[in-house]
């Protein structure tokens, strides 16, 4: 995963054990808002392979770096020699894919007739498809794919579509995650409604007044559980899904939706709540989202289980949030790190979490990843350690 | 352990279509079996009088296309939509929207508004749907480009089948206006809703088995119902709605990603 704490696992961990944040104040393109993003450095100077090239953007750059990191290439070109190029699919999650390129096409449209210019590509950038299909055409894969796009809900949905499709027989692996970048249309999207802050995002916190804006990629090869496993595996125990019937843009003020996903994924499981050692929150950092979150959260598991936030560290990577938290919380099960959420100081005291502020070592063996999405959609994944 | 099942079916309890000339099912399924003739009128999208007032002010093209074709196919199934899961399969979002916000954000003034961005994302339709329909069940939202149909019905039949739920199917295409629409030159609206059953019922129309073929996508020798096909993803399915119009059991290829297709089965219940 590439995110703005790190390239790769080590970069990433290093951070969540230093609670180092990514956050910058806005310096992208020409925004002109007075609000703080996660950047990834060094996407200008980055480019897609070669023969790959039509599908050039800061979105499939940032995606090829997640790609070409931590041996994921090796493994996924392992998968098809065992399976077969049509046995792998992919399910990436993505909110604006390669919007960005767009944006930047309008800027160039020719004076007289207003056609955009022509070396852009529609179809291989801006189309939400465009991650899944950059990232097939990279390995060559011919099984069952699909971009999921449910807003912040994405990159966590597609381990459920990937599931579906693994245990209706139709793939033996899928490569999922998500991946979206900084664009214009998000940062003054989540302005107009005021959801931006103007500090760098402090979830769960008394005074917390929005989001951070953060870009990222995550990819992860999902497969059948073997006979053997390695001890230090990381096994998908649980999928929760709901919707919340009730605002476009708003949670559910009770958390409805939020509980439903939670409570589905414990059935799912087959545990109890308090079988879960950490809750990594949606956490995004607006008054209403935590509020509903916090509230579903104490419905389902009470006030005692460690949970924190990573959105201080990362900022809300949006399509691309489910992926990164999971690799998260794979990442505090194998190292027994539950990460201290960053910026928050003063914790909401409506919300009464054991919400950890600071580091926190201790084994742990299952975590629950929430995330939460525009248009009331919401998914819960549980991940436990294999030994 | 190699699984052995490389087979999606389900059956069809209801079906939903809006389309250029096709106003809803039953009066297509005569015209797509040559009963009555087809005569093109661009597609005329009704207000969807299932969500509050404000919410159906502020909705686009592609939630009330996705709300019809959706509504049409539950009703017919007889199956309650507060516990229907949904899948909901575009190859874009609301084009008009897009080309908007993309033009405000090159300009001077970027002050988009807050209804303008919340339509802007891919899951609009799915967020209104589960507000019209009181739908608590899950949603997946998918694109797949020019395989956007194809990745729905395998989305739907996957969860049928390993799930054990009925799942309804909502493929749906608009088109851009200029100047994308020169690089996506998609021509109308077209909606299909299909609702799928894990087992048979007094409703159900047909059986359907899937699966994956190298071999290449049937084209339609009705010319216009080939141009159609050929031009707006959503409408992949017309083999498909053509055969259920028959009521005749039929083998079809459905088209796909350009390197992989679907072999499609239909057996009349």
């Amino acid at each position: 995963m590439t995110s703005p704490i790190g390239h790769g696992l080590a970069q990433t961990l290093d951070a969540l054990r230093d609670s180092r944040s990514g956050l910058t104040r806005c310096d992208f393109d020409s925004v002109d808002l007075d609000t703080w993003i996660g950047r990834v450095a060094g996407l200008e100077d980055y480019g897609v392979r070669d023969d790959l090239h039509e599908h050039d953007c800061r979105n499939n750059r940032l995606l090829q770096m997640a790609l070409e990191q931590d041996g994921f290439a090796d493994a996924v070109r392992a998968a098809t020699d065992k399976y077969g190029h049509d046995r792998v699919g992919v399910f990436l999650g993505t909110s604006t894919a390669g919007i960005y390129q767009t944006e930047l096409a309008y800027r160039r449209r020719d004076p007289a007739s207003g056609a955009l210019p022509p070396d852009f590509n529609y179809a291989t950038t801006h189309n939400t498809f465009s991650p899944t299909g950059f990232t097939q055409a990279y390995f060559g894969l011919r099984g069952p794919a699909a971009t999921v796009s449910s807003a912040c809900s994405s990159s966590a949905k597609v381990f459920a579509s990937a599931r579906r499709m693994i245990e209706a027989g139709m793939i033996d692996a899928a490569l999922v995650g998500g991946v979206d970048s900084l664009c214009l249309t998000t940062l003054y999207g989540f302005n107009s409604l005021g959801l931006t802050s103007a500090q760098a995002c402090r979830p769960y916190d008394a005074e917390r007044n929005g989001i951070s804006i953060g870009e990222a990629a995550a990819v992860i090869l999902l497969e059948r559980l073997p006979e053997q496993v390695d001890v230090d595996a990381v096994l998908l125990l649980g999928i929760g899904e709901s919707s919340d019937a009730y605002h476009m843009s708003s949670p559910h003020p009770e958390g409805n939706g939020a509980r439903a996903a939670m409570q589905n994924a414990l059935n799912m499981a087959g545990l109890t709540a308090d079988q879960i050692d950490y809750i990594n929150l949606h956490g995004t950092a607006t008054p209403a989202n935590d509020a509903a979150e916090g509230k579903a959260v104490q419905a389902v598991f009470g006030s005692d289980t460690a949970c924190s936030s990573t959105k201080g560290a990362t900022g809300h990577t949006l399509g691309a949030a489910g992926g990164i938290e999971a690799i998260i919380c794979a990442l505090a099960l194998q190292h027994g790190l539950l990460p201290g959420g960053v910026n928050t100081t003063q914790l909401d005291p409506a919300l009464s979490l054991d919400y950890l502020t600071g580091n926190r070592m201790q084994k742990a063996a299952r975590a629950l990843s929430n995330s939460f999405g525009f248009g009331g959609t919401n998914c819960s994944l549980i991940l436990g350690r294999a030994n | 352990m190699k699984p052995t099942l490389h087979i999606l079916d389900a059956y069809i309890d209801g079906i939903g279509l809006l389309g250029p000339g096709l106003v809803d099912w039953p009066t297509s399924r005569d015209i797509l079996n040559g009963d009555a003739p087809y005569e093109y009128r661009t597609t005329v999208l009704p207000a969807p009088a299932s969500l509050p007032p404000a919410e159906r002010r502020r909705c686009g093209p592609i939630v009330k296309l996705s709300l019809a074709v959706g509504f049409e196919a539950a009703a017919m199934a007889g199956m309650p939509v507060e516990h229907l899961p949904t899948v909901f399969s575009a190859s874009g979002g609301d084009g008009k929207n897009c080309h908007e916000i993309c033009e405000m954000l090159a300009s001077d003034d970027r002050l988009i508004s807050p209804t303008r961005f919340h339509n802007s994302v891919h899951n609009a339709a799915a967020g209104y749907w589960s507000i019209a329909a009181a739908a608590t069940a899950t949603s997946s939202v998918l694109c797949a480009y020019d395989a956007s149909f194809g990745a729905g019905l395998l989305e739907a039949l996957a969860q049928v089948m390993v799930d054990r739920t009925p799942c309804l199917l909502i493929a749906c295409d608009t088109s851009y206006p200029q100047p994308l629409h020169a690089l996506r030159p998609i021509p109308d609206e077209f909606g299909v809703g299909l609702a799928f059953s894990p087992v048979r019922s007094a409703r159900s129309l047909a059986r359907i088995c899937v699966r994956l073929t190298s071999d290449p996508a049937d084209a339609l020798t009705n010319g216009a119902f080939e141009q159609h096909r050929a031009g707006i993803p959503s409408a992949r399915s017309l083999p498909l709605l053509i055969a259920l119009a028959s009521g005749r059991a039929t083998s079809m290829v459905l088209d796909y990603f350009p390197n992989q297709r679907l072999a499609v089965e239909i057996t009349p219940c």
